[in-house]
């Protein structure tokens, strides 16, 4: 018994090596660095203070030393927030039509489908973000169509706006809605659609009472995983936006380069984590209640 | 009442194209209690799927007393269905179960618990009425499949092989209730199933199907005693097929001589059916050995199979065809018949059933 214990802890022992020094440790050095000091040109001084964690919401006025709310970051954090959410809602609204439209095609014809959803995944993701850049920018593809048919006069605003941000997020991370309600609506008994149909459900009653709560473990998992990297999108918003509409990512690279605070830069990565662990545990919670209470 | 015409489903295009149903008609009477009998794959569930709406029938019409159906949404068909695997909805309870269709119909809450809580009695699963349907028997689940079936109080109940997946003694006891059920409700039941005894046990008529096509509609006695076709005889109970020559035909009879060169009198199946070679029919059980000189056949003994209720004698005839006769067992009787033996075969005038080709 024990040797096959000891055996045990050895096969798991490259695991738990990688685990701990691949996740855990930059992870604990990210923690260390924002109870230290700031320093001069970059990197840290070996003294520990809280002003790293004070900074990121609030800062000391220069001259009075009156303490205000930081309304930049403050600002930023809101913008990070609202986008995330509104990028998962929209990709949700476009991806969960999608995925019951591949599920409901034939067998051999699915794939295909899929494969079309995934291509642009496995895309560069700068390279995906210049063609979006291309379309809403205003000499783009819509600006120019919309000018020609007479619709518009001048070019509309649409790059470097929030909106820009959430598009070009939607785009990008819409793969990550699709599949989880794909899988789950595949695995969906589509007599169960028949039976509601047949006991005088009406097509949105049908979708609201049965589809959608039997889809609906693959919906939560596919908003958290949208809404998870469009928390910490850095290259999206920096193109997108156009340095003027910063997001939690791109204040984070600001910090460790041209802000030379590291210290802060590592307080403001743990507090994306932060609300990022909110967000699972929400997820865990909302999963542990569908479950049945015993299996069947 | 619900009169289908000519229905035909085609499902795919071109070279994959595949007729599920041929030219398929019948007339389901009000409160009937209507089986469709097939083997596995002859369309029975794609007819009922048509009833019901989730198919669109290449051609033909279905119309419900009067009105058709074709042109509705499966939605406002006053049609439910009984799925074979139940259809349970995983997320409800067993009341909410029950209660979809009226709440889907728009009925008031206080209607709807009143009806849920009265089909519930009916189906005797008041005590489970919270339960998640994953939580019960297989059983059960069947009954609550029926009950929210039942619910809204439909035109024509459709169930499609809803026994099949209950075990023996369950499903004796379902087909009663089933039974039951239809006669207090009132309610046309269209019943699928592949099991004949089951059909000829519940069903008032009975259409057996084959390759799409019906092949005949009658009373379960009927259908057993005169099957119009080789493969209705075939499939419903064990049958003796024996070539004969029609010699004279009159209404409902013909003359028919037998490979022994007896004659004796045949139904006729068909009243369109000519004089010359044809095929008969006899039940084992319609049969008896015979010894004297009245045997219209006769062969040498094979095989004696003592089955419990009765015995099995198979004969092989002199032109090397093997009939079969079944004699019910009686307590206390011997065994007078020996393997080897010369024995002769009967059968009363008007038994025989000649079968359309
Ligand atoms: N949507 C479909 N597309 C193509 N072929 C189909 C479709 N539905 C049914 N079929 C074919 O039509 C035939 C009849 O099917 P159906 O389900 O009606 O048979 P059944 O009599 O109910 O059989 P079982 O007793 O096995 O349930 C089968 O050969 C089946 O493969
Ligand atoms: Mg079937």
């Amino acid at each position: 018994m024990a040797a096959q214990a000891e055996r045990r802890w050895l096969l798991l022992s490259p695991a738990l090596l990688i685990l701990t020094f691949a996740a855990s440790g930059p992870l604990l050095i990210v923690l260390v660095y924002s109870f230290l000091e700031a320093g001069d040109y970059g990197g840290v001084k070996w003294v520990f203070t809280t002003d790293a964690w004070f900074n990121v919401v609030a800062e000391r006025d220069f001259f009075d030393e009156t303490i205000k709310i930081a309304d930049a970051h403050v600002s930023i954090f809101w913008r990070s927030v609202k986008l995330s959410l509104m990028t998962a809602v929209a990709a949700f609204i476009i991806g969960f039509p999608t995925a019951y439209f591949i599920a409901t095609r034939a067998e051999k014809s699915r794939d295909l489908w899929m494969l079309l959803i995934i291509i642009p995944f496995w895309t560069n993701l700068l390279i995906r973000t210049f063609a979006v850049m291309e379309i809403i920018r205003n000499e783009g593809v819509i600006n120019t169509l919309l000018i020609k048919f007479g619709i518009i006069e001048a070019p509309i605003q649409i790059l470097f706006t929030e909106f820009a941000i959430m598009l070009g997020m939607v785009y990008v991370y819409l793969p990550l809605m699709v599949l989880p309600i794909y899988a789950s609506m595949e695995r969906l008994d589509f007599t169960l659609v028949e039976a509601a149909y047949d006991l005088y459900g009406t097509r949105m009653r049908v979708l609201r009472r049965v589809i959608f709560p039997l889809v609906k473990p693959g919906v939560i998992a596919g908003s958290i995983l949208v809404f998870v990297p469009s928390l910490g999108a850095y290259v999206t918003p920096r193109v997108l936006g156009g340095g003027k509409q910063l997001m939690l990512g791109n204040l984070i690279e600001l910090q460790f380069g041209q802000g030379r605070n590291w210290p802060l830069g590592a307080a403001l990565s743990i507090t994306l984590l932060a609300i990022v662990m909110i967000a699972l545990m929400f997820y865990v919670r909302v999963a542990r209640l569908e479950e049945p209470q015993h299996g069947q | 009442m619900i009169e289908i015409s000519n229905i035909t489903q085609t499902f795919g295009k071109g070279r994959d194209a595949f007729t599920a149903l041929r030219d398929v008609s019948l007339t389901i009477r009000e409160n009937e209690f209507f089986t469709l009998l097939g083997p596995s794959g002859c369309g029975k569930t794609t007819l009922l799927r048509s009833i019901a709406g989730f198919v669109y029938p290449t051609a033909g019409t279905i119309k419900l007393q009067g009105e058709d159906l074709l042109t509705l949404p499966p939605y406002s068909r006053p049609v439910n269905t009984v799925f074979q695997s139940y259809a349970l909805f995983p997320h409800m309870t067993v009341a909410q179960n029950i209660a979809f269709g009226l709440e889907m119909l728009n009925q008031p809450g206080a209607q709807v618990k009143s009806s849920v809580n009265e089909m519930l009695a009916l189906v005797q699963m008041t005590d489970m009425a919270d339960r998640k349907t994953s939580q019960i028997s297989g059983g059960q689940q069947q009954r609550v499949a029926l009950a929210r079936a039942l619910a809204p109080k439909p035109k024509v109940l459709l169930l499609d092989e809803p026994l099949s997946a209950l075990d023996f003694k369950l499903r004796k006891e379902m087909q009663i209730e089933l039974k039951r059920l239809q006669t207090e409700t009132g309610i046309t039941f269209v019943f699928v199933t592949h099991d004949q005894e089951e059909a000829l046990t519940m069903s008032d008529r009975i259409a057996v199907m084959n390759e799409g096509r019906i092949l005949q509609i009658d009373a379960p006695r009927a259908i057993y005693d005169h099957p119009a076709e080789r493969f209705v005889a075939d499939f419903i109970g064990e049958t003796n097929f024996l070539e004969v020559d029609v010699l004279s035909v009159e209404a409902d009879d013909a003359t028919i001589k037998l490979t022994s060169g007896a004659t004796t009198t045949a139904r006729r199946a068909d009243t369109n059916s000519a004089t010359g070679q044809a095929t008969i029919a006899v039940r084992p059980e319609h049969a008896t050995l015979s010894d004297d000189a009245s045997a219209l056949l006769r062969g040498t003994l094979e095989d004696v199979i003592y089955s419990g209720t009765d015995t099995h004698y198979h004969i092989r005839l002199q032109d090397n065809c093997r009939f079969v006769v079944r004699k019910q067992n009686h307590p206390g009787t011997m065994e007078a018949h020996t393997v080897g033996h010369q024995a002769g075969v009967f059968f009363d005038r008007g038994v025989a059933q000649i079968l359309r080709d």
